[in-house]
Formats: C-alpha cells, structure tokens, sequence
C-alpha cells in the first residue's frame, strides 16, 4: 500500500487536495509549498510537470506552466527537489503532467524515478485507457504507483465502471465540461452528475477537481463526493502571497475553512 | 470520385496508406487525449467510415466538390518548366478551387459529417488562412456558425483571409497563448472544444490530431491523387506519375497527392519541408528533418521539441508550414522509406514562387512554392513525368512577396 492508498484507508470523507504547478512561482518553490500544504492539513498534493502545450488546461494553469519552463523546471530537477525532501515529508504526492515529457525521460525510468521520490501516483490525461492496459499498468504495479484517471459528466457508465476497475486510490471527477479553472459555481447538471455518480456505488474515491474555489464549491464537492482538488485557484494565491505558507492560509480562507 | 478503401488495387498498398483502426499507422498516430475530448472524438471515430461511404454523403460531396469547389481541377503540362528542368511536368491545379487552395476538399467533406452528427457549430484552426476561409465559406454554404482561431501573429502576415473570413461571417479569435501561431491556435481551439463538448464540431484542417482526424482529412482528400491518377492517363497513357511533389506542414495537400501512389514503387513520393533559415540554424519547421518521436495535439508523431520534451517553436515564412509536428502518416512514409521528405529554406522558396510566377504565369502560395523549389534538388530524366501539387495561389502572400524582392 502506497501512502496515498493509506490516507483513503483512514480518511474517508472532507478531503482536500491541492494542485501546484512544480518550478512556479520561482524554481525552487516546490519544498516551501509541499511543507505549508502539510502543516497546514492538506491531505495530499499534486506536483503539476510543467508542458509547454497544456491541453486540458485553462490559462491559469497555462501561464504557470510557461512560466515554470522559463524558470528552468523539468522533470530531472523536479526528482532532484522530491529526493531531497524524502523522510522530511509524509503528505501524500502525486504527480501530474502530459503523456510527452515522460516518454522523452523514459516511461520505466521516470516510474522508478518516481517511485524512489515517494510519489504514489500518478495523474496522466491524455494516456488512453487501452495503452494503460497493455503497457503501463504492469510497470505502475511494478513500481506501487496508483493510476488515477479523470471521469466528466459525458463519460458513460460502462466506462466508469472500467475506471473505477483499473483504479487504485481514487478517481478525479472532473466537475463539468471545460479545461481549469473554468466554472464560477456548481449548478444543477453537476449536482445530478454527482448524484449519478454516487448511486453507482463504485469502489474507489470520488475526487472532486475543477471549479473549486471558494466556501460554496467546496461544500458542494464534500457533501456529494469524498474529497475536493483545488489547482487554479491555489496558483493565484500562490503569485499573490509573499510565501507559499500565507498562500495556503489565504486559499483555506477562501474556501471558508479554519486557519490556525 | 470515390473516398472508400477498397478501391485500392492491393491489399499492401491499403495499410500503408490506412491506420490500423486504433488510429496507427506503423509506430504512429493514435489518439492521445484528456477525457474531457473523449466522447466526442469516440463519436467521431465510430461514425466517419459509415458517414464517408454512405450513398447520401457520396452524393452530396461530389456535388459540391463538382459544382461548389470546382472539381476535377486541371492536371497542366507546364510546357515552360518542363523545358527548363528536362523533365515532363504537371501542375495539379488545386490553386483553382474555390478559395483558392486544396483545404475546400476536406472542408466540405467534414462539414458534412457535422451536419450528419448534428452538430450546431464549427470550429476551426488556422495557419495561413487557407483553413480558416474554407470552413467559412463552407459554413456559409450550408448555414452553421463558424469560430476560426488564429495565432496574433498569423493574423498579421495574413491579413487578407482575416478579411475574408469576417465578410463570410465568422468570426475571428485571436489567439496570443505560446507562440502565436498554428500550434497555439490548434490549443485554443482544442480547449473551446473541451468547454463546449455538447453541439460543436472541431473541423480539423490538415491530417493531424488525434484518430480519426488524420486518416478523414487524408481520404477527403485522396481526390487529388484520385484526379491525377485519370488524368494521367488520359493525358499520357499512364496510372501513375515517376514523381509526385507537395509541400508539407501538417501534410493535408501532400497525404491527397500521395493517396492512390503509396506502395506503389514506380512513382517517388517527395514531401517539402519548410526549413525557415535553414535545418540547422533553430529557426526552422523541418519536422521529418529535425523531430523525434513523440506527441502532438493528441497523435504519436515526429515534432521539434526539446530533450525535456517541450514542445518548441517552429519558423518559417509561411504560416501554413510554421507547426512544429507533422501528421502521422508521413512520419510513417518517411520511417518506412515510402516517401522522401527534403527541407526548402524560406529562401528558396520565395525564389522558386518567383520562378514559377515568372515562367508559367502563376503565383503560387509561399506554401506551395517549397514544393516548386524541390525542382532544382532533384535531377530527372526526359521522360519522367513529375507531378506537382500546386496546392494554393499567391494571392493571400503578395505582401511577403513584395517585401522580399524589395529588399534583394
């Protein structure tokens, strides 16, 4: 069991997850952010690999990502940042990113690599379900990484039952049709989306991503879900705020959550 | 006119100009794309062979294509360069279709399709313009709004189409993300499609994308080998040109000419490359020449990128060359030795749209013209007969054209 599988093990409901772009806003802002998300009780984090063609992604999530490549990130230096933090850290990582830079490092390679930086998963959009199967989900085994992949309100029900088949930690609802960092509230359709999801009664988490980004987005991603993913939002708090620790406090006040 | 397979004499030429029905041709192709496109390209996938070989669609497209396009476009011995390069030459007039390129073939093929999926609106991305006027113009024709994105600096160097797609009724997005030209334009588009999965059709213009797009746009467009293939022999006596040579990009014009030829070992298949400065300088769209494997705009393929894997910025003069991949049917040909690729600098091919304009009396697009330089790299024999894609005309590049022999 991987250290994402064992929070799901003892958390089951209320989680928060936070995404952040690696190497933004500065190149070495990576430990900063990984230490205030933890002291500050998120339950686990998604490291962005910065790409030059983010497709899924509004601009927010864009603008970081140019940004982090003009600082100098790339995947060999984001490993290098992880190493250094093993032992020290014990909130749950995934890593997040396109299909494109991992087969340039090398697919076994990079799933070594990131298994050796304790990540426990890993989030790649645009690799098909099928290649998964055939190619990659030996090696993700091999290495005791979870596969997690996105589901949309169009994504039938057959194919959510494969996802949620071939799943091991959670599954990443994303909350409507659109790339990032996109919607303003959740309406109806989601609501039913997540209640059709729900009833199926599936195995694994519901991770909510997408549109959270305040008091009302949130609860509404806790009462019909397990948990909720919060990426753009946190990035604009992140190039607002004077450290990675106020960024998170100003977040979790947006949210409308305690801070210490 | 026919867009089926099996018209194809041999079951060897068929795979090689076909992808396995995953998408790949070889090592290449696929469909590499976030959940959120996968409905809608699945509906697309599991509908276009059916929509393309269905009698209905049969008779509407080669209606349009006959009356509305302006097919079959002339296959011309082009007496004058034939005389000068020692060889027989033919230009495949694809400069005369309505609109004034080649991309019209696919446009109404797929536009089409849309209507027949339901679809309520268009969208489209666009390099030089030629994309982006065609889906207008189609979208006029059978009444479906149309959104064309457009890099800033596209938008530019081509203001000509820009003015042509606003009187047809589109409308224009500016697109400013990355580099500014077709590959952003391609991300913008791709991400209005995400945020509107529900009634919008993303009308592709070259043989990229994820599965099906790049065997579509090459079967659409497999009229013009199709053409040349009937006129040739008419004209000559013979099935299939010793040379076929088209300019490619993301390889629309060239995957058409190609079509009917590939396997087939008389005929040599030569793509031209924009090499920008030059192969080596950096500032270049050679992809075959200067790519590695990997991915793009959601196929495997050969792109410029870096040894991160970034992808990176392409260069050259003309904007519909300026992309930094090519479709996954050419990185095949090429891995394959189906077809060869050679790399025309920006140099050479304002040259050559001079020659041409100057010895035929046709200005071709700057496109166009990095398949007429490939004249002067290769060495023939009288009686070769060489075809020449004329994918375009100048018209929309005059402004470059007068910068260049300006400054000479």
């Amino acid at each position: 069991m991987n250290a994402l599988q064992n929070l799901f093990q003892n958390k089951k409901q209320n989680l928060l997850s936070l995404f952040f772009t690696a190497g933004y806003p500065q190149l070495d802002s990576t430990a900063g952010i990984i230490a205030a998300s933890q002291k500050a009780g998120i339950d686990f984090l998604e490291v962005g690999m910065p790409y030059s063609d983010p497709l899924a992604d509004g601009p927010v999530i864009q603008q970081s990502s140019t940004l982090a490549i003009a600082n100098g990130m790339t995947i060999e230096i984001l490993f290098r940042q992880l190493e250094t933090l093993k032992g020290k850290t014990s909130i749950p990582l995934l890593l997040m990113g396109y299909l494109n830079p991992v087969l340039q490092y090398g697919t076994e390679r990079f799933m070594g690599k990131a298994a050796a930086c304790g990540a426990s998963g890993l989030i790649l959009p645009d690799l098909p379900i099928h290649e998964y199967r055939e190619e990659y989900q030996t090696l993700f085994e091999k290495y005791n990484l979870s596969p997690v992949f996105l589901i949309t309100p169009h994504t039938s029900d057959e194919r959510i039952k494969l996802i949620d088949e071939l799943s091991n930690a959670f599954i990443y609802v994303v909350s409507s049709a659109a790339t990032t960092g996109k919607q303003q509230d959740f309406g109806l359709t989601q609501q039913e989306y997540f209640q059709r999801l729900k009833s199926m009664n599936l195995k694994n988490p519901l991770i909510g991503g997408f549109g959270i980004h305040n008091r009302q987005t949130l609860q509404q991603a806790w009462q019909n879900l397990d948990g909720a993913i919060c990426g753009s939002a946190f990035l604009k708090k992140l190039a607002e705020a004077p450290d990675a620790r106020k960024a998170v406090e100003e977040l979790k006040k947006d949210l409308g959550l305690m801070v210490e | 006119m026919t867009v089926k397979t099996d018209t194809n004499p041999t079951e060897v030429i068929r795979k090689q100009n076909i992808p396995d029905e995953r998408g790949y041709y070889g090592n290449f192709g696929g469909a590499y794309i976030p959940e959120m496109l996968y409905p809608n390209v699945e509906e697309l996938r599991s509908n276009y062979l059916q929509v393309i070989e269905s009698a209905d669609f049969r008779k509407d497209f080669e209606l349009l294509l006959r009356d509305y396009v302006g097919r079959p476009t002339p296959l011309y011995y082009a007496g004058n360069l034939s005389e000068t390069y020692g060889a027989k030459i033919y230009l495949k007039r694809e400069d005369l279709c309505h609109t004034g390129a080649h991309k019209l073939n696919s446009v109404v093929g797929q536009a089409l399709i849309a209507k027949h999926l339901g679809k309520k609106n268009i969208i489209a991305e666009t390099g030089a313009g030629q994309h982006g006027v065609a889906s207008a113009t189609v979208c006029a024709l059978l009444k479906i709004p149309c959104t064309v994105f457009m890099g800033s600096k596209d938008i530019v160097r081509q203001q000509p189409n820009v003015l042509r797609m606003k009187m047809l009724g589109a409308k224009v997005v500016a697109v400013e993300s990355g580099s500014k030209t077709l590959k952003d334009a391609t991300n913008e588009a791709i991400r209005h499609w995400i945020n509107h999965p529900d009634d919008t059709y993303y009308l592709i213009g070259s043989t990229i994308g994820p599965h099906p797009y790049p065997d579509l746009v090459a079967r659409l467009q497999s009229v013009i080998s199709e053409e040349i293939k009937t006129q040739l022999m008419k004209q000559e006596g013979k099935n299939a040109p010793d040379y076929v040579l088209a300019c490619a990009g993301g390889g629309s014009n060239a995957a058409g000419a190609f079509f009917h030829f590939i396997g087939n070992e008389k005929t040599r298949l030569i793509g031209t490359e924009a090499a920008g400065e030059g192969v080596d300088s950096g500032l270049t769209a050679a992809t075959i020449y200067s790519g590695t494997p990997g991915i793009i705009h959601g196929c495997k393929t050969l792109l410029m990128q870096t040894p991160d894997g970034q992808v990176m910025e392409a260069h050259s003069v003309s904007a519909g060359l300026d992309y930094p991949g090519i479709g996954p049917l050419h990185a095949h040909l090429h891995a394959t030795g189906l077809a060869e690729y050679l790399p025309v600098t920006d140099t050479e091919a304002l040259e050559a749209a001079q020659m041409l304009s100057r010895a035929e009396g046709i200005i071709p697009a700057l496109e166009t013209a990095h398949a007429v330089a490939a004249l002067s790299k290769l060495k023939f024999k009288p009686d070769d007969i060489v075809v020449i894609c004329l994918s375009g005309r100048g018209e929309k590049d005059l402004q470059t054209y007068q910068q260049y022999f300006q400054k000479i």
